[in-house]
């Protein structure tokens, strides 16, 4: 993907590319650390029908919500040869009794044989996280098990 | 009552007032600027009430907005800015210059002020508020567009040219012969120069000179630098503005960003009371007679301006209607155009009929230039359709 980045001198830098139905999508990054979304607009490609200020947390979400399901997606597809193995999103809700406590308190490959192969946060892929890497909430786990284990895996992130 | 009581009180109407008037002016989406000018006017010479006990403080007062005026302005834009967007718009920085400066200087030459007034007014109409623009840009969600890069790069090119532009001001307002004229030329562009490279290859260190964790101190360095340098420049006769404006270009990364931060209510205090000054000085009985100047001037250099945006953008390749919001949204003229004047007049080489003229344009400018900015893509869709573009889709409901 062809990513262009444009400096906005004074502002800060707009880093945008074009879709196949000629839209143009991208993120202005203000110098003081602001985020605008951006999306064109249909009949007139040089403009923007949105420009949306996001906070961080708003930015992350939105980055896992999209690039969430893409690593999901990659990961079925490698599995696929493997009868009985899933790949799952499991969210960290704020009410989430793991809300600020560890992997490893979970105990999760123990009572359910679910490996947690990445946590995406805010925007960002943390692989193979360690049994003391910390939850926040808004967290998503990307989990690979068989489909009872993942059952399981949910309750448990759910209730504790 | 006492000397200082009354003065306080002077002091305490005025911030006041221009408090009013700048919560009116964001109520009605328009830049302040021409209201604390209208304020001016209403008082001082000629006006209402005479504000005398407070003039020595509010001069000086009015010489350091300028002076911050020109710090955070040079704080906005990195050295590495500067040349990139130097050299994205040289071309459409000079057609800039020659077709807004032109309307300026023939007015001024019509009239009979003179090469210098002629100088003076070229740098009045030549002159794009970046505060103005910028603030436009982003009410109108406008950043994400393909024409604002090109928009954004021509203020750059303005703000270097007046780099050059103010010190060759200045030493002509203090009457130096031509000989001297080009060695003041000579001596900012080798400041200039020497000043982009080391903020290039050494801005760290002035930035960490000025830089510290506590604020007040960081406050104290920043300011009493920016006066020092200002002050310096001023005595060799390279204009105190420009001075500061190359002092915040040196300081750059994260110490600028907390300078501009720490730095954005005291300018826009003490620059409110540089227009009020500007105002206060000049004669409201002087307008009226030069009130058809600067409508022709407001016309014509509107015309210029969108001619410029259109030209530069569409050497970007960007489309119809971007073209028109780009050279619209270069309409607005304000704090250094006032700038520009404000010099001529204290330096006393100018007829009083220069300020009242670039008053009354300022004035114009600063309301036209955000309209013009708004009411721009409306328009433009709606000449484009009588033109028979009809199949072009209507304006989606969402824009």
């Amino acid at each position: 993907m062809n990513v262009e980045v444009t400096p906005l001198p004074g502002i800060g830098v707009r880093k945008d590319f074009a879709t196949r139905n000629g839209r143009r999508i991208g993120v202005v990054t203000h110098r003081d650390g602001q985020i605008e979304l951006i999306v064109s607009k249909s009949d007139d490609p040089d403009a923007c029908l949105a420009s949306l200020p996001l906070t961080a947390d708003e930015a992350g979400a939105l980055a896992n919500l999209l690039g969430a399901p893409q690593l999901v997606a990659q990961l079925t597809e490698e599995h696929r040869e493997v009868p009985g193995i899933n790949t799952k999103q499991l969210p960290i809700k704020s009410n989430s009794p793991f809300d600020g406590r560890t992997l490893g308190d979970t105990a999760m490959r123990t009572r359910t044989g679910v490996s947690v192969v990445a946590v995406m946060r805010a925007g960002q892929v943390h692989p193979s996280p360690t049994p003391d890497f910390t939850f926040t909430a808004g967290d998503v786990l990307v989990a690979v098990g068989t489909s009872e284990g993942l059952e399981g895996a949910l309750k448990i992130l759910k209730n504790g | 009552m006492d000397h200082t009581a009354l003065s306080l009180i002077e002091l305490g109407a005025v911030f006041f007032g221009l408090g009013v008037l700048g919560r009116l002016a964001g109520k009605i989406g328009l830049s302040p600027i021409p209201l604390y000018l209208l304020g001016g006017l209403a008082f001082g010479q000629g006006g209402l009430i005479p504000l005398g006990d407070i003039g020595s403080f509010t001069h000086l007062a009015s010489e350091i907005g300028v002076v911050l005026l020109l710090l955070l302005l040079g704080l906005e834009y990195s050295a590495a800015e500067l040349f990139t967007g130097l050299k994205r718009s040289w071309s459409a920085g000079l057609l800039d210059i020659v077709l807004n400066a032109a309307p300026g200087v023939a007015v001024a030459l019509l009239l009979g002020w003179g090469m210098i007034g002629a100088i003076v007014m070229g740098g009045v109409t030549y002159i794009s508020s970046s505060g103005i623009i910028a603030k436009v840009l982003g009410d109108l969600g406008r950043l994400g567009n393909r024409e604002t890069p090109v928009i954004l790069s021509i203020l750059v090119f303005e703000d270097l040219a007046m780099a050059l532009y103010l010190p060759i001001l200045t030493a002509l307002l203090g009457g130096v012969s031509f000989l001297g004229g080009l060695e003041a030329v000579g001596i900012s562009l080798l400041v200039i120069t020497v000043v982009l490279v080391i903020a290039l290859r050494y801005g760290r260190y002035v930035s960490a000179i000025v830089d510290s964790d506590d604020r007040e101190v960081f406050l104290l360095k920043v300011l009493g630098a920016a006066l020092l340098v200002a002050g310096l420049a001023s005595a060799m006769q390279v204009s105190a503005a420009v001075g500061a404006f190359l002092l915040g270009i040196a300081i750059s990364g994260s110490t600028a960003h907390n300078a501009t931060r720490l730095l954005e209510p005291l300018r826009d205090l003490f620059a409110a009371v540089f227009f009020v000054v500007f105002g206060l000085n000049t004669n409201p009985a002087a307008i009226p007679p030069v009130l058809g100047w600067a409508v022709l001037l407001a016309v014509l250099t509107t015309l210029t301006k969108i001619a410029t945006g259109w030209w530069a953008a569409r050497r970007q390749s960007v489309g119809k209607l971007g073209r028109a919001r780009a050279g619209a949204a270069l309409v607005a003229r304000g704090e250094f155009s006032i700038v520009i004047a404000g010099l001529a007049v204290s330096a006393g080489a100018v007829v009083d009929e220069l300020a009242a003229l670039a008053t009354a344009y300022v004035l114009l400018m600063a309301i036209l230039g955000p309209i013009a900015a708004r009411v721009v893509e409306p328009l433009a869709r709606g000449f484009q359709r009588r033109r028979g573009h009809g199949h072009e889709p209507a304006t989606s409901s969402a824009g």
